[in-house]
């Protein structure tokens, strides 16, 4: 346990270091507080946000993660010549990266929503809690990559390529399954597809929360019945989890198996 | 002979000048209004003095005018009508009316105006009715500066505040209606005028109306109802100037029109609407110089709507400027200005030189395919639109505003 936050600890230090963070908080605080100044309410601003949220969290996160892997590579193999578990090493790595990754969000977000609206919309929890959520998820996937593919080149195109199927091609495909299948009733399928990409879940838990979801007529409703009780929130709470969970138990599988 | 004239004559007009007037109140003669309508003889005044009146099922079968003095509260007790009227030239003023009987079967309201001509209803106050004013088969009704409200829970359990069946020539101004099933709801009738009145959080329709050709509505405020306003079955409607507002739910509407024929739409407000301007199977209205805004849909137009004119419209920050749900358009749309046209304008004419396409591939997928809206704002989506934009396949290809405005209409 000592071990494992001397390492987070050290992480700390040396992603602070680094130019990386500047730019990353410099810009979720700008734009944050740019789109407060040009006249939005909390509400729009949520919702502006949210594309934001949607688009750059995962790239940066399963990008940044797999490139932070790779570069660390030295320094495991110096702590794996000493007397440290794997398990150390590997959530060591993982939380030293997402634990200062979701601080710089939420201090570039939420504190322009601070001192402009104060604390208080339910939209704004969320686009907290799903822009750390997808922090994490796509985190977890980054080091799944890293593991799995010895060569850079090739595992940065497939965070790529990861991140283009969930951020994009998934939706395409959602939608000729809903076309494919358009004579059979489709709800229960939608709220199946929105668990299985941890972007779209994050989006229609936004959506929700900025009521909109009176524009999606039926299934909105279904939406908002189904993710506005005890039972939703908790089904979409634990489709997180499993979606970050996964990646890094499938991740520290391999990564306690493999050969340096 | 000159005497004898005198003599008849003298009788007449002095009982016109002081015989009239019927006083009602706890120190007076007649202490309830029935004592009071029964003493009375046509062409009377009745005037009624404060206090509260509990009396069921008054009749009024001549001329009269009934007035309230410091609005005089007649209590139904919730059961059965309060005040119906069966002649002409009646004039009902300054009460306050409360607690018409709910019934399945019979629409008991606190003030019924049956076959009557010549009427006037002004300045009272309804509470908590079933019905609040019901005219039926009557002409020349003056409905004025009434505040109506009821406490309306379900739809099945409450009736509607102003409710006109087979009427012609009423006009209805100035009142405010809330807490009923349909503020205002005409049926069968003709020549009509509403006019300033505010309609807002009803339980179904701010303003209903069906088989009504001929009407004018203008200035009038309909919000936070719980589906609109619904123009259904009607020729020759005149809607201008109204304020269509918030009206925010799965299935509310700004303004729904069904079947409706050589109208005209003018110069309304349409806010914060889920669906801002619901249009099927209509022809040839003019929509002109509306403003949409904070809409989902500004306008759905349904494929079995003709000739149709949009003009000089303002489309401003709506979800979805224009929905349709087929490839084919029979309506005209031109010189309206929308916010989302990026076009550019050479000769400086202040119209714009590229046409826009106000429909979005994805507003005609949804139209399709409801479940489909659980993309809605996904970045997929968004590429999608953006591509249809620049190469229409999908949206209807005449379904475009060929002079977009640069600037927005005044």
């Amino acid at each position: 346990m000592m071990t494992l936050l001397k390492i987070i600890k050290y992480q700390l230090h040396d992603l602070l270091r680094g130019k990386w963070f500047i730019i990353y908080i410099g810009v979720f605080f700008l734009l944050t507080d740019g789109l407060f100044r040009f006249g939005g309410d909390s509400g729009q601003v949520s919702l502006s946000l949210m594309n934001v949220v949607l688009f750059i969290i995962p790239l940066v996160s399963i990008i940044f993660g797999t490139m932070f892997f790779y570069n660390s590579r030295e320094f495991m193999e110096l702590l794996l010549s000493q007397p440290i578990s794997r398990t150390s090493i590997f959530l060591g790595l993982y939380l030293g990266l997402t634990i200062p990754l979701s601080a710089v969000y939420l201090i570039g977000v939420g504190v322009p929503f601070i001192y402009h609206a104060g604390v208080q919309t339910g939209s704004y929890w969320i686009l907290l809690l799903v822009g750390v959520s997808l922090t994490w998820v796509f985190t977890a996937l980054a080091f799944l990559i890293a593991v799995l593919s010895e060569q850079r080149v090739k595992g940065i195109g497939m965070t790529i390529v990861l991140w283009l199927f969930f951020a994009i091609l998934y939706d395409g495909i959602v939608l000729f399954i809903l076309f494919a299948l358009e004579d059979y009733p489709l709800e229960k399928l939608t709220l199946a597809l929105s668990l299985f990409n941890p972007i779209d879940l994050g989006r229609i838990l936004m959506l929700l929360q900025i009521d909109i979801a009176a524009l999606m007529g039926y299934t909105g409703a279904l939406f908002s019945k189904f993710y506005g009780n005890m039972f939703g929130s908790v089904v979409a709470v634990f489709a997180l989890w499993v979606w970050c969970i996964a990646p890094l138990w499938l991740g520290y599988r391999a990564f306690s198996r493999k050969d340096f | 002979m000159q005497l004898l004239r005198t003599i008849l004559i003298i009788p007449l007009v002095s009982s016109a000048l002081w015989a009239g007037l019927v006083e009602v109140g706890s120190d007076y003669f007649h202490t309830t209004i029935s004592d009071g309508l029964k003493a009375s003889l046509p062409g009377d005044t009745v005037r009624v003095h404060p206090g509260t009146y509990v009396e069921r099922g008054l009749a009024i079968s001549h001329t009269l005018t009934l007035i309230g003095i410091d609005n005089p509260i007649i209590d139904g007790n919730h059961n059965g009508e309060i005040l119906t009227v069966t002649a002409d030239g009646v004039t009902i003023e300054g009460f306050t009316f409360k607690g018409s009987g709910l019934s399945h079967l019979d629409e008991n309201a606190a003030v019924r105006f049956e076959e009557t001509n010549h009427g006037r209803i002004s300045h009272n106050r309804f509470e908590d009715n079933f019905f609040a004013i019901y005219i039926s088969k009557s002409e020349n009704i003056l409905i004025e500066n009434n505040a109506i409200s009821g406490l309306a829970i379900s739809e099945s359990r409450s009736g509607n505040g102003i409710h006109l069946w087979y009427c012609k020539n009423i006009n209805i101004r100035g009142n405010t209606i809330s807490g009923h099933r349909d503020g205002i709801y005409l049926e069968f009738v003709e020549q009509c005028v509403v006019t300033q009145n505010h309609s807002t959080e009803n339980l179904r329709y701010g303003l209903h109306f069906m088989f009504s050709n001929h009407n004018e509505y203008n200035n009038n405020r309909f919000d936070n109802n719980g589906a609109g306003v619904a123009v259904m079955y009607s020729r020759h409607v005149d809607m201008h100037n109204n304020v269509f507002a918030d009206n925010w739910g799965s299935s509310a509407y700004g303004l729904l029109l069904k079947d409706i024929y050589d109208s005209n739409i003018t110069d309304n407000q349409f806010n914060r609407n889920t669906v801002g301007l619901y249009s099927e199977a209509c022809n040839r209205i003019q929509v002109e110089g509306n403003n949409f805004e904070n809409n989902g849909w500004a306008v759905k137009i349904m494929a079995n709507s003709m000739d149709n004119v949009f003009t000089h419209n303002n489309f401003l920050a709506n979800t979805f400027d224009i929905a349709t749900n087929s490839r084919q358009n029979f309506n005209a749309f031109s010189q309206n200005y929308w916010n989302r046209y990026r076009g550019y304008d050479l000769d400086k004419d202040g119209i714009g030189d590229i046409p826009f396409r106000p429909v979005k591939l994805f507003s005609l997928l949804t139209e399709k395919n409801e479940p489909a809206l659980m993309l809605m704002r996904s970045i997929f989506v968004e590429i999608m639109d953006l591509a249809e934009s620049y190469i229409p396949i999908l949206t209807p290809a005449t379904l475009i505003d060929a002079e977009p405005l640069m600037r927005i209409n005044p």
